[in-house]
């Protein structure tokens, strides 16, 4: 589990570690989507660069990131082939049979690569500096307005930092029924696809009944604690949007608009 | 003044033949700790969570601070009543140490800049202040109880019901939370109901409720209830230390006084006994 780099905070007090969540949350978002607006040299050289900054005031090295990249490589390699491969069009450099590498082929080859690295590496940056408490505030925050269609906005939140806050305590709770199913003679990992598949299930029924179990007990703890409903309390975390967000914003947001603008008025 | 009455109490569990609460009734004065003992499935934690209206009893009447438990009446009850449970895991609902203390205050709305206080008085109270910031995977057992407690102290509630909040914490654990129960007993004049089987914790509440299958046993002091030693073995209980050695003696043909004492007043009987000489 810990050579999965994606998806980890790594602690710090960089730039953008400081930045409030709803404002890295929203200029990944803005980013991705700019992504597929980027078609030339230089809408992809403003990208890279944006990102490199980017990665540079997250004060975390590069290599960290090439590493989170990693359990990808296969998916790269297999995306980019597809393309060179079957992308027709333009000048023919070389044929076989119905496998053609032509000059259309390999240039999309080449713009899929970079939309594929760029989106990742900037989703990465969001999960390395942001602790998933964070970001679901940021959702709960950025989803308020949704309350004027009587989307429970509250209540999400409350499933989403709950669910959060039981990922360790269930990851160990696994670890001791996996060791205790093991110390009664359950072998993981040998045996067919079939055989594997059934290990599993001494694992999963005793986890899931344990959930259940669970989840009456804190619903219990929750109401003689007083919790009525999601609407009508008082927040004790609160995000606070200051100067360096506003500044990271109108970057990103001038960055973004010269790709834009360079696509269709160039 | 009776801080909490019961009377005539029935409950019974849809799924079960015989009543789990068979016309209990009892009375608990204002500041005083007061234990309700008796053996496993004895019907103790069904009695504390009607006493809080998590469950609703079948017939019978609780009054709480003067004030009877009904549908409507329950969240104000609850505004009185603190509750920590024995799973420490399973109450602790805040993702860090600071929001969990702030649960019951956002629910009921406090605003923030209270809370923010409040939270970090709490928690000094209860020695986890260098702990604010942890997550709840990162604490021991104690801790986590020690933690629920900060959070019921932030309401600032008349009565604190321990559903066997100690039973799964080890020795040390078991006596730290204690400790800090009695200091803030005295601090803010708090009336106690521990829910428990460890019978040298209960050795040392005021009053104790005895509990044997559903059914209201009795309500005296320890040293009453300590008295009748055959009789709470035969009720599937256990009797104090003190209790046990004495028996023990006796087994051995040593004259030893009937009347029951604690692990002090024994220690001062044998001092001055003849076994000495």
């Amino acid at each position: 589990m810990n050579k999965v780099m994606f998806g980890r905070f790594i602690p710090g007090h960089s730039w953008v570690h400081r930045l409030d969540p709803r404002a890295k949350l929203v200029l990944s978002f803005l980013y991705i989507a700019v992504v597929f607006f980027a078609n030339n040299f230089w809408t992809y050289l403003i990208m890279t660069v944006l990102l490199l900054a980017s990665v540079a005031a997250s004060a975390i090295p590069l290599r960290v990131y090439i590493r989170g990249l990693m359990p990808l490589f296969w998916l790269m390699i297999f995306t980019v082939l597809i393309q060179v491969f079957f992308g027709a069009g333009g000048h023919v450099y070389w044929q076989w049979g119905w496998l053609v590498v032509s000059q259309d082929g390999l240039n999309s080859a080449g713009l899929i690569l970079m939309r594929f690295v760029l989106i990742i590496l900037i989703s990465t940056i969001l999960t390395f500096t942001t602790e998933p408490l964070e970001i679901a505030d940021g959702i709960e925050s950025l989803l308020s307005p949704l309350r004027k269609f009587h989307f429970p906005v509250a209540t999400l939140a409350l499933m989403l930092s709950l669910a959060l806050r039981f990922v360790p305590t269930l990851m160990d709770e696994a670890e001791k029924i996996m060791n205790a199913q093991r110390s009664r003679g359950v072998d993981f990992g040998a045996g067919g696809l079939r055989q594997r598949i059934k290990t599993i299930v001494p694992i999963l029924i005793p986890l899931f009944v344990n959930a259940f179990n669970r989840a009456i007990e804190i619903s219990t703890a929750m109401e003689a604690r007083g919790y009525q409903d999601g609407e009508g309390r008082t927040k004790y975390r609160q995000l606070k949007w200051h100067r360096l967000d506003t500044v990271s914003l109108v970057i990103y947001v001038v960055s973004l608009s010269a790709v834009i603008g360079l696509r269709y008025f160039s | 003044m009776a801080i909490i009455q019961v009377e005539h109490l029935n409950y019974q569990y849809s799924n079960s033949d015989t009543k789990a609460i068979d016309d209990v009734s009892f009375e608990i004065q204002a500041g005083d700790w007061v234990a309700i003992v008796g053996h496993n499935g004895s019907g103790k934690s069904t009695l504390a969570k009607l006493l809080i209206g998590l469950m609703a009893a079948d017939s019978g009447k609780i009054t709480i601070d003067g004030q009877e438990l009904t549908p409507d009446s329950v969240w104000q009850i609850r505004e009185k009543v603190g509750m920590v449970f024995q799973n420490p895991d399973n109450q602790f609902v805040g993702a860090t140490v600071a929001d969990d203390v702030a649960f019951g205050m956002e629910n009921r709305a406090v605003d923030r800049d209270t809370m923010v206080a409040k939270v970090d008085q709490a928690l000094k109270q209860v020695g986890m202040s260098a702990y604010k910031d942890r997550e709840p995977a990162n604490l021991s057992g104690g801790q986590k109880q020690r933690v629920a407690l900060a959070g019921i102290i932030a309401i600032a509630p008349k009565i604190l019901i321990l559903d066997e909040a100690t039973s799964m914490l080890d020795p040390r654990g078991r006596q730290e939370i204690l400790a800090v129960i009695q200091q803030l007993k005295t601090d803010l004049n708090l009336t106690v109901l521990s829910i428990t089987h460890d019978i040298d914790e209960a050795a040392n509440a005021d009053r104790l409720v005895v509990i044997d299958d559903g059914r209201f046993v009795e309500e005296a002091t320890p040293d009453n209830v300590f008295n009748h030693g055959q009789q709470l073995i035969d009720m599937g209980l256990d009797v104090p230390l003190s209790e046990k050695l004495k028996d023990a003696l006796q087994k051995r043909h040593i004259a030893v006084p009937q009347s029951y004492l604690d692990e002090r007043g024994l220690i001062d009987w044998l001092r001055t006994s003849r076994l000495n000489k």
